[in-house]
């Protein structure tokens, strides 16, 4: 700079500018390479079954012979044969199984929820053998579900299952229930399971986020005098709502992508049918892995839908609190 | 506002115990301070009066009434912790208003409170801002703000000023000397501090691992320390300590012998001190000169300009004295120096640490010690 015409201040103003926007892109290029890796592996494990599910989804294929097969468009969704509506739009089997599968996630989550924090509540207090329990809460969480879910089987046996003994023994009921096959209950009793086998995993979750808070505070309001229900409602729950979300988040994620655990108790069903275990059907017993594939599709659109509906309901909120 | 009575209080966690009998009477509007060492028990302390933590023994009674098994909220005493526990998710108005809206207080009246709080600490208009978005200072205003909210019959306090930096140390501590001053409430306020102490308090108990050392006013303790103990915690820098052997005991004072052969002549009662005695002798920096014939001669190892005064550290006959003189030094270090004090500044303690009791009485009623020595 010997030809000094611009003033001081404009060559201080762009430099500094300059500089950094050289930095800011190294950085974004490191950033990129750093999560090349992982987006490899992504598309190679999530995108491309993906996407051959989408693609199949517009096929009639077959399970028999995968590589025989036309397309057909949006048939397997929506078809109108001779002014006949036909495809997976109109099947009232399918929406049964969306249904019953919104159903579970939010009873089993709710009810996963509430309990997951009296749980944790508990747990974190101070007694003795608190260790211990923690560790012995996390069993259920730990069995594989198709185990548990066997347990709960013969647990539930109309004629030889534990509870019905119990039940009838104690006056509770006057003759066996048949548990899984009762249309009222099946779903019920699936709910009840899952809420067993998760409540540890919600609870160890909120356990986590309770012991991150400050103590110092519950000692405030103890001074103070003020309530420990107004303390739970007013300090506790806003303190754990983000760590409280993401839990609810990833089990709802769970549920409704809920197979094994309906599959063992119920089999197939259409009292229990969830939307992953209405496309196993149709993929593997009936074949129609272009029908199977829509049925996958769409539970995709249902779930990125929900996830999305979420992460902006929750952003929102979040915009509230910062003002 | 109350009077606090302690009787013989004890504090076991486990099988450790951390508070040994302690007794004290604070009375109604009187500012007292606990200080000591850290891990001393003062939190504990005052954690047994706010009701945070269960009595193993003893009795605590707050305006007459025993209050052992009280819920701390029934205690009407108001906290104001360290770490300042401001609720992170609520407004300032919010967290001041939270412990009042279930106490029967109307909308209106607690409004009120809050607003006379705030303009008080001068911070009505962040009313509406997070914790977070506050600085130090301005979060430990909200919880005394919070405390005062409360009407409270006694305020404690734990190290409430630790977190704050030094200039806004001072400034704080003077708003909570004027809070004491026009609101005329019982406070016991713990430091570890002797500056904190000496400043606010109307008196200090010196405790030490648990136990009480020493209750008085901040000049009582300055200047009739009752053991070793207290003399070396009150007073900055810390008072001198000289190994010294009783010579010869009159019925008003004791002669002693210093490490360099030389005696002195303390004015202490000698209670019983024998011929041969070892004792220590104690001289405040303050009261050690630099002077021709003194008799503890020795290196100079450091210098400290302080400005208004300055702080000498001398090696002599095996001790490390230190001596504060007004002014600018003539004196580098490596220079060789006599240091000296009169007896009457000097304070004598025996074995067991206890304090010989003096028989020219000491502090406001006496000269300042510098005119003495001239
Ligand atoms: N909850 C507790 N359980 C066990 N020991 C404790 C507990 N609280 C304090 N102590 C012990 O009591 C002693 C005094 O602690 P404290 O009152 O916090 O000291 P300080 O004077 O620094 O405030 C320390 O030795 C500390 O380890
Ligand atoms: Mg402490």
């Amino acid at each position: 700079m010997t030809d000094v015409t611009a003033p001081g201040l404009a060559g201080a103003a762009t430099r500094p500018r300059g500089r950094a926007s050289s930095l800011t892109r190294t950085r974004v290029r490191s950033a990129w390479a750093f999560i090349a890796p992982a987006l490899v592996v992504l598309v190679l494990v999530a995108g491309w079954p993906l996407a051959r599910t989408i693609w199949f989804s517009f096929t009639d294929a077959d399970l028999n012979n995968l590589s025989d097969y036309t397309f057909i468009g949006f048939e397997n969704y929506l078809a109108n044969y001779d002014g006949e509506w036909l495809g997976l739009l109109t099947d009232p089997d399918w929406w049964r199984s969306v249904w019953n599968t919104l159903w579970f996630t939010l009873v089993s989550v709710s009810i996963e929820t509430v309990l997951g924090i009296v749980v944790a509540l508990i747990l974190n207090a101070h007694f003795p053998g608190r260790g211990i329990m923690r560790a012995v809460i996390l069993i259920p969480w730990a069995i594989p579900t198709v185990v548990s879910a066997k347990m709960w089987n013969w647990m539930l046996h109309d004629q030889f299952g534990v509870i019905n003994d119990m039940l009838l023994r104690l006056g509770i009921i006057a003759a066996p229930i048949t548990w899984t096959a009762n249309p009222d209950t099946a779903l019920w009793t699936v709910v009840m399971v899952d809420v067993w086998k998760t409540t540890p995993f919600m609870a160890l979750l909120i356990l986590a986020a309770l012991q991150m808070l400050p103590q110092d505070i519950y000692e405030a309001a103890k001074v103070d005098g003020v309530h420990p229900m107004r303390v739970f409602f007013r300090v506790t729950l806003p303190l754990i709502k983000p760590a409280l979300l993401v839990a609810v988040i990833f089990r709802a994620l769970d549920a409704l992508r809920v197979f094994d655990l309906i599959y063992v108790l119920t089999a197939n069903s259409k009292d229990t049918m969830s939307m992953s275990v209405f496309a196993r059907q149709q993929l593997v017993e009936f074949q129609e892995v272009g029908l199977g594939s829509a049925a996958s599709t769409l539970i995709f659109l249902i779930i990125a839908l929900l996830v999305a509906a979420t992460l902006v309901a929750g952003r929102v909120r979040l915009g509230e609190e910062t003002r | 506002m109350a009077e606090v009575a302690l009787r013989n209080i004890q504090k076991s966690f486990g099988g450790a115990k951390v508070i040994h009998g302690v007794d004290l009477e604070i009375r109604d509007g009187e500012f007292v301070v606990f200080v000591g060492p850290s891990g001393c028990g003062k939190s504990t302390l005052l954690r047994l009066i706010a009701g945070l933590e269960d009595i193993t023994e003893g009795d605590l009674f707050i305006d007459g009434e025993r209050v052992n098994d009280w819920a701390p909220a029934k205690r009407r005493i108001a906290m104001v912790f360290q770490s300042y526990a401001l609720y992170p998710h609520m407004s300032v108005y919010d967290n001041m208003a939270f412990g009042l809206e279930l106490a029967k207080a109307s909308r209106s009246e607690i409004d009120a409170r809050v607003r006379e709080a705030a303009r008080l600490l001068q911070i009505d208009d962040l009313l509406d801002r997070k914790p977070r978005q506050l600085s130090g200072g301005q979060r430990q205003r909200v919880a005394i703000g919070r405390a005062i909210v409360r009407d409270p019959k006694v305020f404690l306090f734990d190290e409430p000023l630790s977190n704050l930096d030094a200039a806004l140390r001072v400034q704080t501590r003077i708003e909570i000397a004027k809070l004491h001053a026009d609101t005329r409430a019982t406070m016991i306020y713990v430091t570890h501090d002797q500056v904190e102490a000496m400043t606010l308090a109307d008196r200090i108990v010196v405790l030490n691992k648990g136990r009480i050392e020493q209750v008085g006013t901040p000049l009582e303790l300055y200047h009739r320390p009752a053991n070793l103990f207290v003399a070396g915690f009150i007073g900055s820098p810390q008072m001198n300590f000289v190994p010294v052997e009783a010579v010869s005991a009159g019925s008003d004072h004791i002669e002693v012998r210093l490490p360099g052969g030389q005696t002195l002549p303390v004015p202490v009662h000698p209670e019983g001190t024998r011929t041969g005695e070892a004792l220590t002798l104690g001289i405040r920096p303050d009261h050690l000169q630099v002077r021709e014939d003194g008799p503890f001669r020795g290196r100079i190892e450091l210098v400290e300009q302080l400005g208004e005064n300055h702080l000498l550290y001398v090696a002599a006959d095996g001790l490390r004295l230190t001596a504060r003189e007004t002014g600018d030094s003539r004196h580098r270090a490596g220079d060789v120096v006599s240091l000296a004090a009169t007896g009457e500044s000097c304070h004598l303690f025996r074995g067991s640490g206890e304090a010989l009791p003096l028989t020219v009485p000491r502090g406001d009623r006496t000269t300042p010690p510098q005119s003495r020595t001239a």
